[in-house]
């Protein structure tokens, strides 16, 4: 019944409108026959004035809404990289703000006054080389300073990592991100093959590899900070994407190409919180690539902490070999009792021996 | 206007047209031949418009329906049962499969259905043999062909809509191994397959009429009519054709090799894979191949979309300004170079895809580059509207409209082309804002302006200009206040795509502007509404169009206000000068349309102007008999 009733309603709306149109229309019928042989009418100039309440109006909204509202729409930085692309965006911005009002400001000016008049006849100005040269150049010499910075910090960005850099692999696959680490005994991440991946070695671990029975799983990404972190990513199923905003980093993951990406974060958790002001501040890692159904919940919560927090983070976790026992049987022989060890599941006799002579 | 008509009154020595004009006129045609099966480039044009809008009103309506679960989350949408069925969930909300399928589809129509067929089929078609002095493309039947690929084409996604499955999920983009593996999202079953069919029949369509296009344009051009003396329009759609028809084979390779992947086994784009519970069998492929082959196309097909939009809104600001286009030959010069350096800027969409940086350098470089022309077009505009003497006729309003949003949404591409700012800024809302603008909007803008203004010689009748301009308004405003936001919420970091942002606190701001952006969305598509009534309204009852009624020069205007197949009903007209003599200094009018010789304009002629007039009376037999007339 309500439904009904709306539909009349909107169907006499509709009904009105379409009689006020169809009386306006003889009217200007009636009308236009006294301003005939005139090429344009007065709405001529209400359309012009409507330019100019409008680059009024929306420049000032504008520049109120970006500076009221700035700290809502800017995102802190923790990382050193983070600090120079933001510092390139806003040089950008300074630019094209300029360039964008002044062409917007006389564009619309333009529209106002020189909008139709019939004694006036418009300058025949087919074109100027000098100007149309002035107009090339310019905007290409500060592209090209544009350019020249960004290449520069690109660079940087993206040059190979130090061999101190602390590595750990995240792992993207529908709906979810892990991490591995890669141990604190032999600090090197133990190879994987897609082919060994089952419900439990989510990693595809190659457990042939001697460097990754210490390698350890976590759900939470722990960060140092001060320290470059080299982050390895790859996928297992489709495409996903590691963006972590504070620290402005932004990487695929890409299943059978392995990615990278190395940063150094400059502020712990607990920093950012104080800097804030909101004790409840946390780091998180969101995914930017289309990925499926559950594309907009996949989210790793970050933790920065500093160095040495981080290393006893670290070395209170348990290996992934020594949470799954069962997998030992896939190490080869000569191997199993290194493996034991490094797992953390027999203590290393090399240890206890050098204790006792103690 | 009497000068043209003297014109058309002569008859030339050139048999091959009247022989063309004879066989035209026996053409009886009844309902099949006029309206559907028709060769005729005018009925093709309207055809590719007609299914255009039909598409943008779909296209539209499904953003409006996802931007209501992102600007009114907590909203019960049961109310769309009726229509959607299962897409809402129990509790009634948008199920997030079907939100990614809507915004995939939203991208393709808009992108493919619309902004390329729609814009650049309609009016390629329709301007191309009109605007150089022709009667009909080189070959009608080509160009018949090409409209019902695209029609078969529009069927195919269509069905698509209505699969149990849902249409194709995985972005318009469609990059595997999502589109490849239905096991990773539903909308990569049936739905991709259509899909893949769909896009195969519209890729063969704009071939079909591309390379009538540009073989029209080559060929068929009137007598006089050089390449100097082309409006702007066709240039833009030399372009667009010859861009087309050099990067949609690569769509095709790219998507015949997605089938493969899909349905054959290859492993072209799959690699590595553990999905569902198993290690597929897939190794070697990489899916950054599938990135470079479709966005050697996507990214030219900015352009195939912008083009035709900005050599449609040079010739109306031009006409509307009673001045000539402000450097004709640099129009056509950046025109020409975006052309180029839009085959080498593609991976700038790729930025942060694990390619290699230095490739990335050199991607960068080039992107910034094609930001020089589009300056120079951007500033040619604004000095053609310089002491001009501006006819708001909502044709204008609509390419002012656009140039706007080319510059708004240009120059966020300077940040975006910055492969270190792009790190950051990469699938947020901040992509979504820049090319929402300056594709989106500005061709949007362009395609209405040209309806706009040709309206009265595809109908023969006007359409109402103050519904035009209430259209113009509630649209600009209504596209700024959808897409302006969306900056600072890229800014904010907000990604694309997302159903929701709920669940990360990072992204738990700006449900007030994001309102805001729905509601204008809302408020935009219901004033397209307006221009649908006023379009199919004018088509039968609008005031009957004078002969030329925006006292332009290009050729179109001296056509019988219902111009038959063949255009003209005497001999083609010849074309003595540029179409931009408008407000020339010692003529009596403001405007001396292109068929008018220099030999009867000696009040307003330049120097060098005088000169061809000795040319005109060696060629043309016609001129010879008004300088005696004269004399």
């Amino acid at each position: 019944m309500m439904s009904l009733l709306i539909f009349l309603g909107v169907v006499l709306i509709l009904g009105i409108l379409y009689m006020i149109f169809r009386v306006g229309n003889l009217i200007r019928v009636a009308k236009g026959s006294q301003e005939a042989g005139a090429r344009v009418d007065s709405a001529n100039s209400v359309n012009a004035a409507l330019f100019v309440v409008f680059m009024v109006v929306s420049l000032v909204a504008f520049f109120w809404y970006s500076f009221a509202n700035f700290k809502d729409y800017t995102l802190p930085i923790a990382s050193i990289h983070g600090k120079k692309t933001d510092d390139l965006f806003w040089i950008t911005m300074a630019i094209t703000v300029i360039a964008f009002s002044i062409i917007s400001v006389i564009m619309f000016m333009f529209i106002f006054k020189y909008q139709y008049k019939a004694d006036r006849k418009a300058k025949y100005y087919p074109d100027n080389h000098y100007l149309e040269l002035a107009w090339t150049i310019i905007p290409a010499i500060v592209l090209a300073l544009l350019i020249f910075t960004g290449l520069r910090t690109w660079n940087e960005i993206t040059a190979p990592a130090s061999k101190e850099a602390e590595v750990i692999e995240l792992v993207g696959q529908q709906f979810a991100w892990t991490a591995r680490y890669p141990g604190v005994k032999d600090k090197e991440l133990g190879g994987y093959n897609y082919k060994l991946i089952d419900p439990i070695n989510e990693f595809g671990l190659d457990l042939t590899d001697k460097h990754s029975f210490d390698d350890f799983k976590s759900l939470e990404l722990h960060l140092p900070k001060g320290k470059e972190i080299l982050l390895k990513i790859r996928a297992k199923d489709v495409l996903h994407s590691v963006f972590l905003p504070h620290f402005r980093v932004k990487m695929d993951a890409v299943p059978g190409m392995p990615t990278q990406f190395k940063f150094v974060a400059t502020k712990t958790t607990e920093e950012m919180r104080a800097e804030l002001n909101n004790p409840n501040f946390n780091y998180e890692l969101a995914c930017t690539e289309i990925c499926g159904r559950g594309h907009f919940s996949m989210k790793m919560p970050v933790v920065v902490e500093d160095e040495e927090s981080y290393e006893r983070w670290k070395a209170s976790q348990e290996a992934w070999l020594k949470q799954n026992p069962d997998y030992l049987k896939q190490v080869p022989a000569a191997l199993k009792e290194a493996a034991m060890i490094q797992a953390g599941m027999q203590k290393d006799p090399g240890a206890t021996v050098a204790a006792v002579q103690q | 206007m009497a000068t043209t008509d003297i014109h058309l009154h002569q008859s030339g020595n050139h048999a091959h047209d009247d022989h063309a004009h004879d066989e035209h006129e026996h053409h009886a045609g009844n309902f099949w031949t006029t309206y559907i099966f028709s060769q005729d480039h005018k009925m093709i044009g309207k055809q590719f418009l007609i299914t255009g809008i039909f598409w943008a009103l779909i296209g539209g309506t499904l953003s409006v329906i996802f931007r209501l679960q992102l600007g009114f989350p907590d909203m019960n949408l049961d109310w769309l049962k009726p229509v959607l069925g299962e897409w809402i969930t129990p509790e009634g909300k948008l199920d997030p499969e079907f939100y990614l399928a809507l915004v995939t589809m939203h991208g393709t129509i808009m992108v493919f259905f619309v902004l390329t067929a729609g814009l650049s089929g309609t009016f390629s078609n329709f301007l191309i043999p009109l605007q150089i002095g022709a009667r009909d493309m080189a070959s009608g039947f080509m160009n018949m062909l090409s409209y019902w690929f695209f029609f078969l084409a529009s069927v195919v996604m269509f069905i698509s809509l209505f699969l149990e499955t849902g249409p194709a999920g995985g972005g318009w983009t469609i990059y595997p191994p999502l589109s490849a593996l239905p096991q990773a999202i539903k909308g990569s079953g049936l739905g991709m397959t259509l899909w893949l069919v769909s896009m195969a029949l519209f890729i063969v369509s704009q071939l079909l009429g591309g390379v009538n296009y540009i073989t029209t344009i080559i060929n068929m051009r009137t007598r006089g009519m050089a390449f100097t003396k082309m409006p702007l329009t066709i240039w833009a759609f030399f372009f667009t054709a010859i861009i087309g028809l050099l990067s949609f084979p690569v769509l095709f390779s790219a998507a015949l090799l997605l089938i493969f992947d899909r349905s054959f086994g290859t492993s072209f784009y799959l690699s590595d894979i553990y999905i569902g519970g198993e290690a597929l069998a897939h190794d070697g492929g990489s899916p950054i191949l599938f990135q470079h082959l479709f966005w050697f196309l996507g990214h030219p097909e900015v352009y195939i979309v912008l083009l035709p939009a900005l050599g449609l809104s040079s010739e109306i600001i031009a006409t509307n300004s009673r001045k000539p286009i402000f450097g004709y030959k640099a129009m056509i010069g950046s025109m020409l170079f975006i052309a180029i350096l839009s085959f080498i800027v593609w991976a700038h969409h790729m930025f942060v895809t694990g390619m290699n940086p230095f490739l990335g350098s050199i991607f960068m470089l080039l992107t910034l580059i094609i930001a020089v022309p589009s300056a120079v077009k951007i500033f040619n505009y604004v000095t053609t509207l310089w002491k001009g003497n501006l006819r708001f006729t909502p044709g204008m309003l609509f390419s002012i409209g656009m140039v706007s949003f080319f510059l708004t949404g240009g120059i966020t591409g300077i940040f975006l082309g910055n492969s270190a700012i792009d790190i950051q800024l990469h699938d947020t809302y901040f992509v979504v804002a820049h090319f929402h603008l300056v594709m989106g909007s500005a061709s949007f803008f362009g395609m209405l302006a040209g309806i706009y203004h040709w309206f009265p010689k595809m109908f023969g009748r006007m359409m109402d200009d103050r519904l035009g301009y209430i259209h113009f308004w509630i649209s600009f405003v209504g596209v700024y206040l959808v897409f302006f936001p969306m900056h600072y919420i890229g800014v904010a970091g907000f990604p694309r795509r997302y159903y929701s942002w709920t669940n990360f606190e990072t992204f738990s701001g700006f449900a007030d502007l994001n309102m805001l952006v729905s509601t204008a969305a809302i408020l935009t598509l219901s004033a397209q509404f307006i221009f649908l009534f006023n379009f199919f309204y004018s088509m039968f009852r609008g005031r009957l169009a004078p002969a030329n009624p925006w006292y332009s020069n290009t050729l179109e205007w001296t056509t019988p206000r219902f111009p038959e197949h063949g255009n003209w009903p005497g001999e083609i007209p010849a074309v003595y000068r540029w179409p931009y003599d408008y407000s020339k200094p010692g003529a009596a009018d403001d405007y001396i349309p292109q068929t008018v010789p220099f030999s009867e304009t000696p009040e307003s002629n330049l120097p060098h102007e005088n000169e061809l007039i000795k040319l005109e009376t060696s060629n043309g037999g016609s001129a010879i008999v008004i300088e005696s007339h004269k004399g």
